[in-house]
């Protein structure tokens, strides 16, 4: 069992992240296939499954709508509403999935206050009422509004975007569309014939001409509101990009006396939606696939690959595997010196699930790039992502190096957290949004992007085992002279020490893995805030501005250079260094996120009430932790007893003696 | 004495006090943006000795900071000292060495863009050409006589040293400017025929068209503050009469803006550029039997080329009209000198590097939107020049280098100590 536990659970793990790539058969209609169809919305190809995720998280901030009925919980997914809410709108309205949490916004709107959630039917009467107050707002700047204000702009246009979907495949009050379409095609000749005569002042065929005027309105209505381009470009010779909304597609189609076959299958797919015949919408979807392989190949595997992608869901899977390698990790550290076997099995357990998770959340990254074209860090919610996935692999890299179990401990704790803000951060919508003119260019988003992230990852990192230093010191005997011997361990290690030799004391071994990365997160962020300027001074003239943005990443290389000198100058010892780390979370944060939080300067992203609760939150568990590593060094259980110390063997920091007993500052 | 003096400047005691100092002062700075604006700031914050007086999200705290030129300059001071004192060559240190030298060479870099970088702006529209750029924020009083059919002279006068109740006098004037009033910043409005207005400011030239009154200086990146001056002018024989000048007046980029401001508000293009002529109307004095005319504009910087807009283009992403893809203005250069006449692109991320100055795009009215206003497409380039522009690259390059020599060379000390206690 202790021999095979960490393989059962890699195994296992394993097949459970697998297990999603399996293709689910699908009874009645098949939304999974229409979900991997291509449009062209945000500027970029996805397919309708990305359209309903980050439309429903916008809207509801969850990928999918739950309620109860009948004393039993029903649950749609985001494409299944997604269809809904385009095909058959009037269903969707019932649906509750606007979030309103305002107190004042729920009065404003006459709501009843019980629930969480709201249907449009119900927002709909003081629909006006909204509108107003939107177009007051609208002119006060972001930063300056008040949280009711903020509540008032998300609702609104939360049911903006749902209008828009709504519109997006249907013409308000049409039932057969399929039918419409066929008869608008037949009455183009003419209709347009009769449009001629009458602008060059002959008679014309009034009905003709009615008829087609009364079929039009609909379908303008639709180009004017529609939200994805669904029809393929007519020419895509000339430009692929230029894909139409239905509507936009159907008028177009007076100059071709022609409707697109695209637009054909779209109306026939909501007319046997709506007339509940799921044979004829998966024919027409099968259909529509079958037609654009042909030309448009691409755009249909692009969509293809973001679908599996979001199926997946790598990092999500690797965040939950993380919260698993957490709590071995914990386990197998506290197990550390009452059943040294135990934790050792439980550590290699953690290991390994540590490197499967690293794994997924690898592939994610690369998934990401691909399907962007891009390198892996290009907005707020990526930098997260990237982070962590960083902060990993140097906690793998640490626990390769000394096998205590504290890498483990940071990488699955940043890789869990910052998985968390990640998915917290995209509940704004699409995390794959075209880049701003000055911002395109692959090589510094690759070079100053990257370089400056990875600062940030080795800030947290440094931190992170700072915070270990000081709790297990504090509250355990761990970090004193009690040296901890550890077996071999066949298959675990390439190297086995012999169990006499190997002496881990995991005092010197943090403050040397601090110091270490201290130095590694110096490196890199002053490479990338240098090329931060350099980037600057091509693309609008100014190395340094003092942007807010600049000026974060300012601050941490600044703060990495006083802790280095503080510590080369002898004005602080281990301790001092472990405190310094942990204030060093707090100015990466700030960095991070704080300065997008001011709502100024080029690099601003927006204001953010939420992140803003929680950033704070989090600086004071840092200070509380700073506190913490300030108590005086006789009530830390680890300094208790002196126990004669042997000197350290091995420091990089340039032969700098450390020993437990003088740990204090 | 000395002796202690020489210790505490090549202490790393002290180096760690001024970092700290210095995290304080960027910290505060930077918080301070919100409250007082970015430009603002960071000439009270950065560019500065001392600060005296904090803004701290909303609040005005009477602490005293050093400013970032004491702080840059006791840096600077401190690590020279140090070096001096302790400087010994091993392979050891020979990657701090070289990250201090560079971090010397980036101050020193920025102390020198501080003091003689400039940052002016070249607006032209399609078709146009120009061969000088105008100051963002600063302008002159601008008095310009013809010579004869090809050469105009130019006595400038910048507006910063304009003050109410002085007096200007230059040996090519033949008449004195007392100056009665001087508004740093400033709003026009335009005193409609039909309507009740209060006394014009003067009865001469455009005042009797527009009013203009004094609004609080501008304080962030985007806003600028616009001069309006009330001025007599005195010939040799007694007063040649009062008029207003005004930036609003004699900046082509403001003028249109108030074309299409009134154009908009009078539902009538035609309406909007009545408007726009009349603050533009010429204003000239007769003295010494020359004629001059006189203009508060921005304050030009000419240039031995010019630069013709060829084609302004702004790019958006389909489906998504608000984020742009791409400015991109293609220019024809012009140097009579060395008989250049080339084309070429500047775009973001890819400036023109010309004759020691840096042309940027800057800003760029075209595309979609432009076309639908019927307004000809026209764009804005960035002119920087900046003799120090060099020692970024150069410092990063040797900062770099210096770090990574010392971080690789523990990293192999202590993968081979390991090896060997394995």
């Amino acid at each position: 069992m202790k021999k095979w536990l960490p393989f059962i659970l890699f195994v296992v793990l394993a097949a459970w992240v697998l297990s999603t790539l399996r293709p689910r058969s699908e009874t009645g209609f098949q939304i999974g296939e229409f979900a991997k169809l291509p449009v062209l919305m945000n500027g970029r190809f996805q397919p309708f499954d990305s359209v309903a995720r980050n439309s429903l998280l916008q809207i509801r901030q969850r990928q999918s709508v739950v309620w109860r009925e009948e004393g039993r919980t029903r649950r749609l997914s985001a494409r299944e509403w997604l269809v809904e809410a385009m095909m058959r709108p009037e269903r969707a309205d019932a649906r509750k999935i606007f979030r309103v949490d305002n107190v004042e916004l729920i009065s404003l709107l006459k709501l009843t206050e019980d629930q969480k959630y709201y249907s449009f039917a119900e927002i709909q009467p003081l629909h006006e009422e909204l509108n107003r107050q939107a177009a007051r707002i609208s002119k006060i700047e972001a930063a300056n509004r008040s949280s009711f204000e903020r509540q008032v702009m998300k609702l609104y246009s939360a049911v903006n975007l749902y209008q828009r979907l709504k519109t997006s495949l249907k013409p308000p009050g049409v039932d057969d569309l399929a039918a419409q379409v066929s008869e608008y095609e037949k009455s183009i000749g003419p209709g347009v014939a009769a449009w001629r005569a009458r602008e060059a002042g002959q008679t014309f065929d009034q009905e003709a001409f009615h008829r087609l005027l009364g079929l039009m309105s609909g379908f303008e209505t639709v180009s004017r509101v529609a939200l994805p381009l669904v029809v393929p470009s007519p020419h895509p010779e000339k430009g692929r990009q230029n894909w139409m909304n239905l509507g936009a597609s159907l008028i177009d189609a007076l100059h071709h006396d022609g409707v697109h076959p695209a637009a054909k299958q779209y109306a026939t797919m909501v007319s046997a939606y709506r007339a509940d015949q799921p044979e004829a919408f998966n024919r027409a979807v099968a259909e529509y696939r079958g037609w654009l392989a042909g030309e448009f190949g691409p755009e249909l595997a692009k969509a293809g690959w973001e679908f599996s992608f979001n199926t997946l869901q790598p990092f999500y899977r690797a965040m939950v595997i993380y919260v698993l390698a957490l709590v071995l990790g914990l386990v197998s550290l506290l197990a550390f010196a009452l059943a040294p076997a135990l934790s050792e099995t439980l550590r290699r357990s953690a290991f390994w699930l540590i490197v499967l998770a690293c794994v997924v959340h690898t592939v994610g990254l690369i998934f990401r790039m691909a399907l962007e074209g891009r390198p892996p860090v290009t907005n707020l919610y990526s930098s997260a992502v990237f982070i962590g996935w960083a902060a990993v692999i140097l906690g793998l890299v640490l626990e390769r190096f000394y096998r205590v179990g504290i890498g483990l401990i940071v990488a699955s704790v940043v890789g869990f957290v910052t998985l968390v803000i990640a998915h917290n951060l995209a509940v704004s919508g699409d995390t794959m949004e075209m880049m701003r003119a000055v911002l395109d260019t692959n090589f510094w988003l690759a070079t100053h992007v990257i370089t400056i992230t990875l600062g940030y990852s080795a800030m947290f990192v440094a931190g992170l085992l700072a915070m270990l230093y000081i709790v297990l010191g504090v509250f355990t005997p761990l970090l004193s002279g009690k040296p901890v011997a550890r077996g071999a361990h066949p298959g675990a290690t390439s190297n086995p020490a012999p169990a006499k030799t190997a002496k881990l004391e995991v005092g010197p071994v943090l403050s040397r893995m601090v110091y270490g990365i201290i130095c590694f997160a110096t490196l890199f962020s002053f490479i990338g805030t240098v090329l931060g300027g350099i980037w600057a001074d091509q693309s609008w003239g100014r190395f340094w501005g003092w942007d807010p943005k600049e000026n974060g990443a300012l601050l941490i290389v600044i703060w990495c250079a006083v802790m280095l000198h503080a510590r080369w100058g002898k004005l602080i010892k281990d301790r001092g260094l472990m405190t310094m780390a942990i204030f060093g979370n707090i100015i990466t944060a700030f960095s991070w996120f704080g300065v997008n939080m001011l709502g100024i300067g080029l690099h601003s992203y927006g204001f953010m009430d939420a992140a803003f609760k929680w950033l704070m939150l989090f600086n004071a568990t840092q200070l509380a932790f700073i506190l913490l590593g300030l108590l005086p060094l006789r009530v830390w259980r680890s300094f208790q007893v002196t126990t004669p110390a042997p000197a350290d063997p091995v420091s990089p920091a340039g032969g700098k003696k450390t020993s437990p007993a003088a740990a204090g500052a | 004495m000395l002796d202690r003096l020489w210790k505490v400047l090549t202490s790393l005691r002290l180096t760690a006090v001024l970092l700290a100092l210095s995290i304080l002062l960027v910290f505060v700075g930077t918080v301070a943006q919100a409250d007082e604006g970015l430009y603002t700031a960071q000439e009270r914050y950065f560019k500065q000795w001392w600060v005296f007086g904090i803004s701290f999200f909303g609040h005005r705290l009477p602490i005293p900071l050093p400013g970032g030129y004491l702080l840059g300059m006791a840096l600077l001071v401190n690590l020279l000292a140090a070096h001096i004192q302790r400087f010994q060559w091993t392979w050891k240190k020979t990657g701090i060495h070289l990250a201090h030298a560079g971090i010397i060479l980036l101050l020193v870099g920025q102390l020198v863009t501080d003091l003689f970088s400039r940052e002016t702006q070249l607006h032209f529209y399609e078709g146009e050409t120009k061969n000088y750029s105008e100051s963002g924020r600063e302008y002159e009083l601008a008095f310009i006589s013809d010579v004869d059919e090809e050469l105009a002279e130019v006595v400038a006068v910048p507006v910063a040293s304009l003050t109410a109740g002085g007096e200007v006098r230059h040996e090519r004037l033949p008449f004195r400017v007392r100056v009665k009033k001087v508004w740093r910043n400033s709003e026009p409005s335009f005193r409609a025929p039909a309507q009740e207005h209060g006394p014009p400011l003067t009865t001469n030239g455009i005042a009797p068209h527009f009013d203009f009154r004094p609004v609080p200086e501008a304080k962030t990146m985007d806003e600028k503050s616009i001069p309006t001056a009330l001025i007599e002018i005195v010939g040799a024989n007694g007063s040649l009469g009062d008029w207003v000048v005004s930036g609003w007046a004699g900046d082509d980029h403001l003028v249109s803006a108030i074309r299409s401001s009134y154009g908009r508000q009078m539902r009538s293009a035609q309406m909007g550029d009545a408007i726009a002529r009349r603050l533009t109307q010429p204003q000239t004095v007769s003295a010494g039997g020359r004629d001059y005319s006189f203009t508060l504009r921005p304050v030009r910087a000419y240039k031995p080329f010019s630069l013709t807009l060829l084609k302004a283009t702004h790019t958006t992403y389909p489906g998504r009209p608000d984020i742009p893809k791409d400015f991109r203005s293609r220019v024809r250069l012009q140097n009579p000198e060395t008989g250049e006449n080339r084309e070429l692109e500047i775009y973001m991320n890819t400036p023109l590097r010309y004759g020691g100055l840096t042309f940027y795009q800057y800003q760029m009215a075209a595309g979609e939107m432009a076309r639908q206003a019927g307004a000809t497409p026209s764009s804005t380039l960035q002119v920087v020049r900046n003799p120090a522009w060099l020692t970024p690259y150069a410092g990063c390059l040797i900062v770099a280098a210096g770090l990574t020599f010392q971080f690789m060379y523990h990293l192999v000390g202590f993968l081979s100590q390991r090896r060997r206690v394995a």
